[in-house]
């Protein structure tokens, strides 16, 4: 329990990452909550990324844990301008009334 | 260690709460403000584990960039309240037992996984490239940026690039009865549509207004 190591970082990314997936699942309210929840996911793979980078003591992680953050900042700013021009056409953003593809 | 122990489990418990609270609270406002609290709990653990750039780059693109256009968009868009309860849509659907049940078995795999993860027994001896102990981290991480991943880096520019110009196509809205300057037709114009030569006879003068 004091000790902590590698495992600690990993299950605490694992929760993180579950947690994401949980508000992705259940999630009937608005699109914007879908994408946070997307955000908290990137952000797992970036604390595994991180500690394995550090107790492995290999410093390529942490360069893709750069490249993941401005993946991220890309698809948020992407999906946001969807939600915003979709917003501007239908007037609601709630997950239930986004049927046009009947998916 | 055991302070490192106790910062470990404050900064990961905080980060855990506030993200349940980004996913559960009814308020849109208040899940984005979760949002920032599990970003910069999540930065102060990677200061902590000795990623300091990282940590910094964190609270800056994430709280300063992407969790301020969230607010905004939020604020924007006007979706802060929602009326109907806590996941509940207004049909009646079956997802949250089997959303609930898919999550759970998620997360099991994956501490499965992480319990039963082993070293190979040279793992972590193998020597991997530029991780010298003299350095400081943000030192070794330019000096391997630049170097070794010069491309990734340049393709990650294009994407920040790309995603600028998709943001615009995607929102940008042609105005009506908007006067704006025309290069073309401004360039193009040409002498004969624009001067006409008229032979004025003296004493009569002419009108113009036909």
């Amino acid at each position: 329990m004091i000790e902590i190591g590698l495992g600690h970082y990993l299950t605490f990314g694992a929760i993180i990452f579950s947690i994401g997936t949980l508000g992705i699942f259940l999630n009937r309210k608005n699109v914007i909550v879908i994408l946070m929840s997307v955000e908290l996911i990137l952000l797992a793979v970036n604390i595994n990324l991180v500690s394995f980078s550090i107790y492995l003591q290999d410093i390529t992680g942490q360069i893709f844990t750069m490249l993941i953050l401005t993946v991220a900042a890309a698809e948020a700013a992407i999906g946001l301008a969807i939600i915003v021009s979709y917003y501007r056409n239908r007037g609601s953003v709630r997950v239930e009334e986004i049927n046009e593809m009947k998916g | 260690m055991i302070a490192h122990a106790l910062f470990f489990y404050f900064f990961s418990i905080i980060a855990i709460l506030s993200a349940i609270m980004v996913i559960v609270s009814r308020n849109t406002v208040h899940a984005v403000f979760f949002l920032i609290l599990d970003f910069i709990s999540i930065a102060s653990l990677f200061i902590l584990i000795g990623a300091e750039f990282l940590g910094m780059m964190m609270i800056i693109v994430y709280v300063g960039a992407v969790a301020v256009l969230f607010l905004f968009v939020v604020m924007l868009l006007n979706v802060s309240e929602q009326k109907l309860s806590w996941f509940r849509g207004s049909r009646k659907t079956k997802h949250i037992p089997i959303g609930l049940a898919v999550g759970a078995v998620i997360l099991l795999e994956l501490i499965v996984v992480v319990g039963g993860w082993k070293y190979r027994d040279t793992f972590s001896e193998t020597k991997f490239l530029n991780f010298e102990k003299d350095f400081t981290n943000t030192h070794a991480i330019g000096n391997v940026m630049y170097t070794e991943y010069i491309h990734l880096f340049q393709i990650s520019g294009l994407i920040l690039l790309l995603s600028m110009i998709g943001a615009i196509v995607l929102t940008y809205r042609k105005r009506e009865g908007v006067k704006r300057q025309n290069y073309f037709t401004q360039v193009g114009r040409e002498r004969e549509d624009s001067i006409k030569l008229v032979e004025v006879e003296s004493g009569k003068g002419i009108n113009l207004d036909d």
